[in-house]
């Protein structure tokens, strides 16, 4: 046990921060504006590209942000949704905090669905918005609505400047707060004459610690040892990754604990791309269109052992029905999600790359070959059912599935990819090969139709050296398409691919499955996609059939800057395997 | 089954903190029977009272969601068991009716009211206790000439707490040490492992 405890103290250390700042326009001790001591903030924290929109109420930030376009790049949204979508992106790929600007009132009002897709999505986040000022609060002014209380249940946190001798020390605590524990979106809302007060500025401090907020619980040994315990006698252990595993930065760790244990992992939505689609211990997704076998077997497993995950609904179905059997051991940064949703036999507190290198020392160098080797008969059964029809169609009409199939093969996996929501995100996360972590940009929680394509904006940005895929339906292109506007202003390199189906496809599966087909506006009309998209400067073209696919993704993935590509697929089509909702787990449908 | 708890909760003193801490209810759809927030044994550390009827495995996770948010240094739940409460009342009643009827003086002496306010028409009683008392008493009063009456929520102590100056202490270190439990939680070892 000494070694582990010292592995403890060891991994402590590492994981605190050592950071080079980078230097600011202005020195401490010198009369700024509130609007400059946002900017110099931002260039302490290190922040280079982020997304905004002016207005009224944020001018003054936007007038200083003139002297500052050689440090920040600023990128202009067309919409304050794409603008916070983008910042999603970004913090994604790139694993930094995403910063979006806004103005007052509407403005700081359509961020609102960004911030909650952050907050359930756990994505650091730094919003900024506009404020009328301090004298006018609560007087109906011009753009004034009350930002801080309409946000307060989707932030991590939000805080009104008034007076700017704040602002550098809100603005620490903001970022401070975005990025630990478990991360999610800030709001600082600033009013107007908080941005053009002069005061004497004392410099940059980061924020390290707020008495009131313990961003990692202690990590507890005795509860891991019991943990390794429990994993060294179990013959049919089962590992859930979640995306907490990515937020911890803790993806080695991962490997190194499953590898050594031989422990086969199935992944959450978000946890996807956290290990690479090809290892051998990776047995593929959970959830209600996830694989077969994990779904199956996690109502046969042992012990069940879950890393940064939150036991969502759409990946228990009905608890009641969920892992009964097993032992379950719940690894999580937060520790109101311990016993949340399903009980704990041993909750593990903590930072999963402090906790899970503790638990990789403890446990037994082990192969469970017989049990492996169930989840891989169940894959060859899913694969004779329903997959190898949706990757291989005998029929004319093109799949979802073919799509990602043929995607595959020309990106060798290498690719972002960016979804936005229903069934084309459900077969790309079912499909899409991942080689290496932030590969996978979607919207998991919230399920918020029209992020995909500001989503792929920003997360451009995040991975400037990366091929970023947007794989988007027509039904939620058409809600966030004004951002192709973004994406010609900026040349952002982000491949388009509309699957479109001519229905708004989830809701048509269910209303055929659950409502006797009864289609109640699910029947979409689209625009000519390549037309608007050659409105706006971008290359596109549209395909029906088998033939041009695949040349058709080539000269998608090999044209220089952005490409649109529609391809037509089956309009009735449907996502199987389906765990129907009210069934558990083990009720999956294969058809 | 549904019961009455008591929600300790020890805050920074912010604005919108008390929203935030709203929320965390309207959003479950639990009503709240009652709400005090006031300063606590700590300078600058807020104490909030909230009682509330649900089943404890409810209160359980609701005082953990409200423990993560990050003005937040502590939360606690209780049941009645567990904490002294009382509630403050006042009661606005006709002076002639104090003197002309006894009765009204021996209810008042019998429910250990005394006098806030006595004025030629109107004279203001003040008692503290427990919710039944109160409400008996409102009762009685009713019929005997009650003009105003209000009630205080509800302020309690917790039997078993040492003070929030030490807890404070471990807070304000910006490494705490690895011996600090951080949640009741994790103590109650035999009741977590089913092993």
């Amino acid at each position: 046990m000494s070694s582990a405890t010292e592995l403890m103290k060891r991994k402590k250390s590492e994981s605190r921060e050592i950071s080079t700042q980078p230097k600011g326009k202005v020195k401490a001790q010198t009369s700024i504006s509130g609007s400059v001591a946002v900017l110099e903030a931002l260039v302490a924290e290190g922040v280079t590209d982020f997304f905004g929109y002016p207005g009224g109420a944020i001018m003054p930030i936007y007038d200083a942000l003139y002297d500052y376009t050689d440090t920040l790049n600023h990128i202009l949204v067309r919409h304050e949704q794409g603008g916070i979508h983008a910042a999603q992106g970004y913090a994604r790929t790139s694993g930094k905090v995403g910063v979006v600007f806004a103005t007052s009132g509407p403005g700081a009002t359509n961020l609102v669905t960004g911030l909650a897709d952050a907050q359930i999505d756990s994505t650091p986040l730094v919003c900024i918005t506009g404020q009328v000022f301090a004298h006018l609060l609560g007087t109906d002014a011009f753009q004034e609505t009350d930002v801080i209380n309409i946000t307060t249940p989707v932030t991590k946190w939000n805080y009104q400047v008034t007076d700017a001798n704040e602002i550098p020390s809100v603005l620490a605590k903001a970022f401070y707060i975005a990025k630990t524990g478990r991360p999610g979106p800030v709001l600082i809302d600033i009013t107007k004459n908080a941005q053009i007060q002069q005061f004497n500025y004392q410099g940059y401090k980061p924020c390290t610690h707020i008495r009131s907020y313990r961003p990692k619980p202690n990590v507890r040994k005795e509860y891991i040892q019991d943990a390794a315990e429990l994993i060294n006698q179990a013959k049919k252990p089962f590992v859930l990754l979640g995306q907490g595993v990515i937020l911890g930065k803790a993806e080695k760790e991962f490997r190194a604990f499953i590898e050594k244990g031989g422990l086969p992992a199935a992944s959450t939505v978000l946890g996807l791309s956290a290990i690479p689609t090809d290892h051998p211990l990776n047995v593929g997704m959970l959830g209600m269109h996830g694989n077969y076998g994990p779904n199956v077997l996690t109502n046969e497993c042992d012990v069940l052992i879950a890393v940064g995950m939150r036991f969502d609904d759409r990946v228990t179905g009905r608890l009641d029905k969920y892992a009964k059997q097993a032992k379950v051991i719940h690894l999580d940064i937060d520790p109101a999600e311990i016993d949340k949703n399903v009980q704990a036999t041993v909750p593990v507190w903590g930072d999963c790359k402090e906790t899970l290198p503790i638990l990789t020392a403890l446990i037994e160098k082990k192969d469970h070959p017989e049990w492996l080797n169930k989840f891989r008969e169940m894959q060859a059964e899913e694969e004779d059912v329903v997959i190898n029809d949706e990757l291989h169609p005998k029929g004319e009409i093109m799949t979802m599935g073919e799509v990602l199939d043929v995607l595959n093969e020309l990106t060798k996996g290498d690719a972002v990819i960016v979804t936005d929501v229903g069934q084309h995100q459900m077969v790309a996360c079912r499909y899409a090969k991942f080689n290496q972590t932030r590969s996978n940009v979607t919207s998991g929680g919230l399920g918020t139709m029209g992020f995909a394509l500001p989503a792929a904006i920003g997360a451009k940005f995040g991975a400037k050296d990366r091929t970023v895929v947007a794989i988007i339906g027509d039904g939620g292109f058409q809600m966030t398409l004004q951002e192709l506007g973004t994406i010609m202003q900026f040349d952002v390199d982000v491949k388009i691919i509309i699957l479109n189906n001519n229905f708004l496809g989830m809701v048509r599966q269910w209303q055929q499955l659950f409502h006797d087909k009864r289609y109640s506006f699910v029947n979409i009309t689209s625009p000519d996609f390549v037309a608007v998209a050659k409105g706006y400067s971008i290359a596109g073209k549209s395909i029906s059939k088998r033939e041009g696919l695949k040349s058709a993704l080539q000269e998608m993935l090999d044209h220089k800057g952005s490409y649109l590509l529609e391809v037509m697929v089956g309009k009735e089509n449907n996502v199987f395997p389906m765990v129907p909702q009210g069934c558990g787990v083990a009720e999956i449908r294969l058809k | 089954m549904k019961q009455e708890f008591t929600i300790t909760v020890y805050t920074e003193n912010h604005i919108g903190l008390l929203n935030r801490i709203a929320i965390m209810f309207s959003r479950r759809k639990i009503n709240i029977e009652s709400l005090n927030t006031s300063p606590s044994e700590v300078e600058g550390i807020h104490r909030f009272t909230i009682v509330i009827h649900e089943v404890e495995e409810v209160v359980k996770k609701l005082v953990r969601q409200i423990e993560k948010q990050v003005e937040v240094l502590k939360a606690y739940y209780n049941n009645n068991d567990e904490i002294v409460w009382q509630e403050l009342a006042l009661y606005k009643v006709s002076t002639d009716k104090v003197i002309e009827d006894v009765k009204v003086e021996r209810l008042l002496r019998q429910y250990g009211a005394r006098a806030v306010v006595i004025r030629k028409d109107y004279t203001v009683f003040e008692t503290s206790g427990h919710r039944e008392e109160i409400n008996k008493l409102v009762e009685v009063l009713g019929d005997l000439g009650l003009i105003e009456f209000v009630r205080s929520a509800r302020v309690a102590i917790i039997n078993a707490s040492n003070g929030f100056y030490e807890k404070l202490k471990e807070f304000e270190e910006e490494k705490p040490g690895s011996e600090i439990v951080e949640n009741e939680f994790l103590d109650k070892q035999d009741e977590v492992f089913s092993m």
